[in-house]
């Protein structure tokens, strides 16, 4: 390739990525944020001010006086919106701490597996995803519900003499959050530890530490990186699930992924449904910020 | 008196036969399932000793070194170390510090913690950790980098941190992996003898593994050369190198040419070899193989003389040859000289003058000389 061309090239090659983050982020973003700031209509679509080409100039700058802050401000007059960002938060924060709990030990047995077997066992955690994630959610329904397969074993070896009621309970969405994101936990934790370099640990042994605490004070802080990449995996998307509080959840479960849900199907209201959105994405950056400095530490430390 | 090398020991407690030694391996053999690393070996290491394993990968030098560590367990046999056999005892629990060839430096350290690691294991005061720390930052010269972390080091600063984290805990063994292996050339030739000096200085047990021969003929008091699990043969550095007992080490370590043959006589001090060159080589050397037997002959580039003319003393070993090729490396001239026999043989001659009046060139007719002691009968 000439000069000139392979210039050509690499300027393609950048832009592509920023491309793809303008069409399908910021672009989307906009037009639900624009959508935050008008008023719900009976029309198609659903809000008012709409834009035409017909309008002009001084009918678009008309239009865009119309837009109003007024759905943020009616997201704090009403207590079921931080209820439910507040319960959502809640609980994906607990089903990500559980499945950290779950994730950790498995992945650290992955990365101590024979260099042989490593490649099935990551096949198994992924084989999960080869089916329907919406399939799988329902799944649980039936070993959750009281006639279930989990209440049915646990009555037949008689550790409970009447059902347990799981299902319509937060516990069944932290069932269902754990297991559904469990992969994404695993992963980056095995990424982690398996990279990890075992003489560490026979120097931790060496110089007087026994296994246990070198376990504290070498592996687990070294793959912290992976943990943190992991709790955002799960984190960030349970907070805004919707699917999972619908069918494993009851009505009394509050997720802002469901409210946003209602708001926009049940109640048409585009506008409140995408100030929800926008509110629920500023939320999520937080995290996200901390994610990337976590990596861009951890890539600096592995320089 | 004479003595092999151009080198006198005091320290040479492995002649005394009243010497206990400090680390002692008796029918140590280590299996890997059908592999076996170290077979039965017998070795004996003693107190304040700089002890070399040395040998090609895989010949179970770091395996030995990894069950004095305690990281592998011997099958059969004992590891005892001052008057303890220490097979049973975890690594963490002995008293022994190594020296990782990674160095194994914590990265999420910073030097001051990876040097003070061990000791906040042992449970030591506060002020009694920063004050060791501090010794031991001074002693590898690395006082300013105590803040850093092991990532903002070089190369040689990471060796000094893994060095000085290994003697923090004053082992009674200190055990080094391929210690400069990582090192270029330069920092490599001081920082041996830094190591030498600090071993003095401490009054510790080194035990070092390696397959840098160099290295070990600088810094180890003895040697020992390992091939396939077992030792060949453990000696000072002058010994191995003057007076190899086999094939194996004599090529092993440095140049050597060896010449194939039978023992034609063998009395009086004097051993008499007809080599398959075809001429006579007879030796000063009081034991070796009986008359008759198939022996070898070996002999150092550096011992042999190239000259035009035959070499008037008729007791000195002689054999006609032309120049075959001429390396010149500086330091020294290597001569290689194509015997009559059609064998070719190294000759170096150390260039001690810059002007040289009518030198060898190639294609001369010469001769290859060398006297009685010059080299050594291997039996075979």
């Amino acid at each position: 390739m000439n000069k000139l061309g392979s210039a050509i090239f690499s300027r393609l090659v950048i832009i592509l990525p920023y491309a793809w983050l303008l069409f399908f982020f910021l672009v989307p973003f906009f037009i639900v944020f624009r959508i935050s700031l008008s008023t719900t209509a009976i029309a198609q679509p659903p809000y008012e001010p709409v834009f035409a080409l017909a309008d002009g100039l001084s009918g678009f700058f008309g239009k865009v006086g119309q837009f109003s802050f007024a759905n943020y401000i009616w997201l704090t007059e009403d207590a079921l919106y931080l209820n439910a960002y507040l319960s959502s938060i809640w609980i994906a924060g607990v089903s990500t701490f559980i499945t950290l709990l779950i994730g950790y030990p498995i992945a650290y047995g992955m990365a101590q597996a024979p260099r042989t077997l490593r490649p099935t066992l990551l096949m198994l955690v992924i084989l999960p995803f080869w089916t329907s994630f919406l399939i799988r959610v329902y799944a649980w329904i039936a070993i959750l519900k009281p006639e279930g397969l989990l209440n049915q074993f646990l009555l037949s070896i008689g550790v409970i003499d009447q059902p347990l009621i799981i299902i319509g309970t937060n516990w069944a969405i932290y069932i269902g959050i754990v297991y559904s994101y469990l992969p994404f936990m695993i992963l980056p934790l095995y990424s982690a530890l398996e990279k990890m370099d075992n003489s560490l640990i026979e120097a931790a042994k060496d110089l007087g530490c026994p296994p246990i605490s070198a376990f504290w004070k070498i592996t687990f802080p070294l793959s912290l990186p992976g943990v943190v990449a992991g709790c955002m995996l799960v984190f960030i998307p349970a907070v805004g699930e919707f699917v999972i509080p619908d069918l494993l959840g009851g009505s009394q479960t509050l997720m802002i992924g469901k409210t946003l849900w209602n708001e926009f199907n049940a109640n048409r209201d585009w506008p409140v449904s995408a100030a929800v959105a926008t509110i629920l994405l500023l939320i999520l950056v937080v995290p996200i910020v901390f994610f990337q400095n976590a990596q861009a530490k951890a890539e600096e430390q592995g320089r | 008196m004479k003595s092999l090398g151009n080198i006198r020991r005091s320290f040479a407690p492995w002649t005394d036969p009243d010497a206990k030694p400090f680390i002692t391996f008796r029918n140590v053999t280590k299996r890997f399932g059908d592999f076996t690393a170290v077979d039965d070996l017998t070795l004996n290491i003693y107190h304040r000793e700089f002890f070399a394993l040395l040998g090609a990968s895989g010949c179970g030098k770091s395996t030995l070194l990894r069950m004095l560590a305690g990281f592998e367990r011997p099958t059969s046999g004992e590891i005892i170390l001052d008057g303890q056999d220490i097979a049973g005892i975890p690594p963490y629990k002995r008293p022994v510090n190594m020296m990782f060839q990674s160095y194994a430096l914590f990265p999420h350290m910073t030097v001051e913690s990876n040097i003070g690691f061990g000791l906040r294991q042992d449970g030591m005061p506060k002020n009694e950790i920063a004050e060791r720390v501090s010794q031991m930052l001074k002693l590898v010269k690395l006082e300013q980098f105590a803040k850093r972390k092991p990532h903002q080091l070089s190369g040689g600063q990471r060796q000094r941190v893994a060095l000085a984290r290994s003697l923090a805990k004053r082992p009674k063994v200190l055990l080094l992996d391929e210690p400069l292996g990582a090192l270029d050339k330069k920092l490599r030739e001081e920082t041996q003898f830094e190591l030498m000096d600090l071993q003095q200085e401490l009054g510790l047990t080194f035990v070092v593994v390696t397959h840098d021969q160099e290295e070990a003929m600088t810094m180890a008091d003895r040697i020992a050369v390992m091939s396939h699990g077992k030792v060949i043969q453990v000696a000072t550095p002058a010994e191995i190198y003057e007076a190899p007992n086999s094939r194996f080490v004599a090529d092993f370590i440095g140049d050597v040419n060896i010449l194939d043959g039978k023992v034609s006589a063998n009395g009086n001090g004097k051993i008499e070899l007809a080599v398959n060159e075809g001429f006579t080589i007879r030796t000063a050397t009081a034991n070796g193989p009986t008359p008759g037997s198939a022996a070898g002959f070996a002999i150092r580039p550096e011992k042999m003389k190239v000259t035009r003319a035959a070499p008037a003393d008729a007791s000195v070993n002689a054999a006609p040859g032309e120049i075959w090729d001429i390396g010149y490396l500086g330091d020294m001239t290597v001569f290689y000289v194509k015997l009559d026999s059609g064998k070719v043989v190294k000759a170096s001659m150390l260039n001690a003058l810059r002007e040289v009046e009518d030198p060898i060139s190639y294609d001369e007719k010469v001769w290859v000389s060398f006297g009685e002691t010059a080299g050594v009968v291997l039996k075979d």
